[in-house]
């Protein structure tokens, strides 16, 4: 069995552009987007992560460059640890990464969520759709500049839309976002605003 | 010797077969006493909408025994749960499709308000694609709230001007 540092030097001296990442638990490496298919492969069939566990991405706020960085994080069922890859993508506005479908099957839907989610374009994957929004649905939620109550938009449903006058709104929030804070009586405990002092009735001051 | 009619029920054999009502009263006993729903299960208030009846609670005591899943034979759509925006013109559709007359009751939370839901994705209250006729508290709320919403809706029936809305739609 190889150990962590095996590993990291294996993966550098295969591929040179790799660069070990900061990481508390497994070993992680900074990879270029180019070579995300090469060295995701050359992990599962020469070093055995055979499992891809998880597909993800960051958006590292608009002001930063590279905005976007796309996560991989691979299980070896034989030697049972994991391994993270991490590659930035090189635009901000149009964010581009290679596919790994090809790779996993199961990467699909997770590209896929990635791409609902983030906008990052998958090229090479086979149908990338949204998965959990609705097609036509114009904003990606989970992007920093895009507030949690959401933006106003249309039904998914122009019929029902006409029908009923309804549409897309932010969330009254309440002063929200809602949370509990542990560790108090549960009267205080119970989710409630943090800042109550605002609602969507009187502006928030500060 | 003339004795007092001890009877205190109808005899059709002294009276005939003829029972005298108002209309409104007869088309609201029928209405209100088999309200079949529409069960429109969307998270977790659906397993206390099962629950309901299921036998411990036994919702068919208030003649809404029988979930109807075809939007045809249902009267009353609870709305048990989540309603997603991309779930809500699927919601709005299966109303549309049941025959009237036709009621709905918001379950929970998240049906009438959005609930905990104050996000992007999630339909801040059923009640903006349709009409709501009675809205149950809870996450999710007890069988017997969801009983006693029926009741409340069952009384609501009982004071509709059903004749008048039938001879003037």
């Amino acid at each position: 069995m190889t150990t962590d540092v095996d590993l990291t030097t294996a993966v550098s001296q295969q591929f040179p552009s790799a660069s070990p990442r900061a990481s508390l638990d497994c070993p992680a490496f900074n990879i270029l987007a180019a070579e995300v298919p090469a060295i995701l492969q050359y992990l599962r069939d020469a070093q055995g992560f055979d499992f891809l566990t998880d597909l993800t991405a960051i958006d590292w706020t608009a002001e930063k460059s590279p905005r976007f960085t796309v996560i991989w994080h691979l299980y070896s069922s034989g030697q049972h640890r994991y391994v993270r890859v991490a590659a930035d993508c090189t635009s901000a506005t149009e964010p581009v990464m290679p596919s790994v479908t090809g790779l996993w099957a199961g990467a699909d839907w997770h590209e896929r969520e990635c791409y609902d989610m983030f906008g990052i374009i998958f090229t090479g994957h086979p149908d990338l759709r949204r998965i959990l929004m609705w097609d036509g649905y114009p904003y990606f939620p989970l992007r920093k500049e895009f507030p949690l109550a959401g933006l106003p938009a249309a039904l998914p449903d122009a019929e029902i839309s006409a029908e009923t006058g309804a549409g897309v709104i932010a969330a009254p929030m309440m002063g929200g976002p809602f949370v509990a804070i542990p560790g108090q009586p549960m009267s205080a405990a119970e989710p409630r605003a943090k800042d109550e002092a605002w609602s969507e009735h009187s502006e928030k001051t500060v | 010797m003339v004795t007092a009619n001890s009877e205190l029920t109808y005899n059709s054999k002294i009276e005939g077969d003829i029972i005298v009502t108002r209309a409104d009263a007869a088309i609201n006993w029928v209405r209100t006493n088999s309200m079949w729903p529409m069960p429109m299960g969307l998270a977790c208030c659906a397993i206390e909408l099962m629950a309901s009846a299921a036998s411990r609670f036994d919702i068919a005591r208030f003649g809404a025994e029988v979930m109807r899943f075809s939007p045809r034979q249902a009267d009353c759509m609870i709305v048990a749960g989540t309603v997603t925006y991309k779930m809500a013109p699927v919601v709005r559709r299966i109303y549309d499709q049941m025959a009237a007359p036709k009621w709905v009751i918001a379950m929970g939370a998240c049906a009438s308000s959005g609930g905990m839901y104050r996000s992007y994705a999630t339909l801040q209250g059923v009640d903006r694609i349709v009409p709501v006729d009675v809205y149950v508290s809870g996450c999710p709320p007890r069988p017997e709230a969801l009983l006693d919403a029926l009741m409340k809706l069952q009384a609501k029936v009982k004071r509709e001007p059903s004749a008048a809305k039938l001879l003037h739609p």
